[in-house]
């Protein structure tokens, strides 16, 4: 009778290895970053008393001051996000086509295309907001742009995604009936991608409605702006009202995003 | 052959039939986008005028002045740091948080209220969640720690609920007909079937924490944003670009990580 002597094993030695690695890489960066952090633990333990000082310093809410200023900063906001949403088309597009391997055969088209895409994305949107405003001035502009520069990334790569995943059948046809590299474009690669692309520039702008909330903190307009001055007078009741201001128009975008995109998939 | 000839233009079907719902779509943005450069003040002398301020500017950022490295190296690790303790205590949060806001394994009265919290962890921009922390904890890294916590359950909990969710149930049944407990129920059937996925979310997340801890600092929540933002208001354009430049690096390399971490997984 044969004995069976050997005894299953999920991993392979060097996936084990290659696992521990991984882990041990890990704690020895966790244990480093504890012990060289520097934190007051008076603070840490303070925090709670202080959050219920904060809480009751915004308490009660000012309502009266939303038509004062939040109402026209919060409908400029939701401009800089969707205007933002909209200028980013025009860099994002051309980048996610140069990126998609299936329409630009060059390996330096997608070099330069991936360079583009990652440092729009590596730079985030308060510090491109900090660049356009020491460009442009304060005010929306530099809004508009620190959104539509930073969804590039975003938006180009996603979007250079799902053209790659397209089946091919129908631009094959097409090609072969010689239509022109336009006619390819939009009735051979668009219908493919439309609900994609909708569905990507939707979600974009429902992020954007939350960055565009922020960017008045360095001066870029918007909500942003009054949250800041509020904050810089200690008047925390006018920021509970921007807070709840902000609160429920992200709340309403998402709201929105998420059934238009239901209907679109 | 007649039959052919007889066919008119009218009774030709267009393979190509106009979307009037996307045309529609298309002319709504046009009209928006007059509408809102109008409203907003957006003009073209203005962008000319910032152009020229461009050029001046990135005169002054070339050649990035790495000359004060100490101060970029004191800010990147301290980045770093916030990174790793806010990644590691977030996302081991949010495996108790997720478990508990799945529906097939928790009953509704635990998993609505649990839910709710994620979705008011994911509802604010992470740097107005740094507002309230560097009021409540002081300036710092602490600070910064507390909001990019915070910031990772919202996002982790929520995938890491949905992926629980998505689970198949036979390995459950099979693992609980051997009388197995609660505990090795979640060890031995839940956690092989979502792991590879969790650990996908989970380098998403540290890329993201990263980006954001380079930014928290801005508002004063430690790391290399503040060091940014005061080059930022002493003007020292070349500093600015060095420590960008390094920003980007450092999330290039932690892309080319990800993607060894992901193999391994």
């Amino acid at each position: 009778m044969q004995k069976i002597d050997h005894h299953w094993q999920r991993f392979t030695l060097k996936q084990k290895l290659s696992r521990f690695t991984v882990y041990l890489f890990f704690i020895v960066a966790l244990v480093l970053s504890v012990r060289t952090v520097e934190i007051i633990p008076e603070f840490f333990f303070d925090a709670p008393e202080q959050m219920v000082d904060l809480f009751s310093r915004m308490w009660p809410i000012d309502f009266a001051f939303y038509p004062i200023s939040v109402h026209d900063a919060m409908i400029e906001t939701l401009n800089i996000a969707t205007l933002g949403t909209l200028f980013t088309l025009i860099f994002s597009i051309p980048l996610a086509l140069m990126n998609a391997s299936n329409i630009v055969a060059s390996p330096w088209a997608h070099w330069i295309a991936r360079f583009f895409l990652v440092s729009s994305r590596s730079v985030n949107s308060l510090v491109w907001a900090l660049l356009f405003v020491a460009i442009f001035g304060p005010g929306v502009l530099a809004g508009v742009l620190a959104i539509a520069f930073r969804s590039v990334g975003f938006v180009g790569k996603l979007l250079s995604e799902a053209l790659e995943e397209i089946d091919m059948g129908s631009v094959e046809a097409l090609r072969a009936t010689g239509a022109p590299w336009g006619a390819v474009m939009l009735k051979g690669y668009w219908p493919q991608v439309k609900p994609a692309f909708f569905s990507i520039v939707l979600f974009r702008w429902d992020i954007n409605v939350r960055e565009s909330a922020v960017l008045g903190l360095v001066g870029a307009g918007g909500i942003g702006v009054v949250l800041n001055d509020s904050m810089n007078l200690f008047q925390w009741q006018q920021v509970a009202m921007s807070l709840l201001a902000i609160f429920a128009v992200v709340v309403a975008a998402e709201v929105v995003v998420v059934n238009i995109r239901k209907r679109l998939i | 052959m007649a039959g052919l000839n007889k066919q008119t233009a009218s009774t030709q079907h267009n393979p190509f039939p106009r979307n009037w719902w996307v045309s529609g779509l298309w002319l709504v943005a046009a009209i928006y986008l007059v509408y809102s450069v109008n409203a907003m003040g957006l003009d073209w002398d203005r962008f000319t005028a910032g152009l020229g301020h461009a050029d001046n500017l990135l005169s002054r950022m070339f050649p990035p002045n790495f000359s004060r490295w100490e101060l970029l190296l004191e800010g990147l690790i301290e980045s770093l740091e916030i990174a790793v303790i806010s990644s590691v205590v977030g996302i081991f949060l949010s495996l108790f948080i997720g478990l508990l806001a799945a529906r097939n394994f928790m009953p509704n009265w635990i998993s609505t209220p649990v839910r709710g919290f994620i979705a008011l962890c994911r509802s604010f921009h992470p740097v107005i969640i740094a507002i309230l922390f560097v009021k409540s904890v002081g300036f710092g890294a602490l600070a910064g720690i507390l909001t990019l916590v915070i910031a990772t359950i919202g996002f982790i909990a929520k995938l890491f609920a949905e992926a629980i969710e998505e689970i198949s149930f036979k390995q459950v049944e099979a693992i609980r007909a051997t009388g197995a407990s609660f505990v090795s129920v979640i060890l031995f059937a839940v956690m092989p079937q979502v792991f590879s996925r969790f650990i996908g979310f989970a380098t998403y997340q540290f890329d993201s924490n990263l980006r954001n801890s380079t930014m928290v600092g801005i508002v004063g929540a430690g790391g290399l944003g503040g060091t940014l933002f005061s080059a930022f208001q002493r003007f020292d354009y070349d500093f600015v670009a060095a420590i960008l430049i390094t920003i980007i690096a450092l999330i290039l390399f932690w892309e080319f990580l990800s993607t060894l971490v992901r193999r391994i997984f």
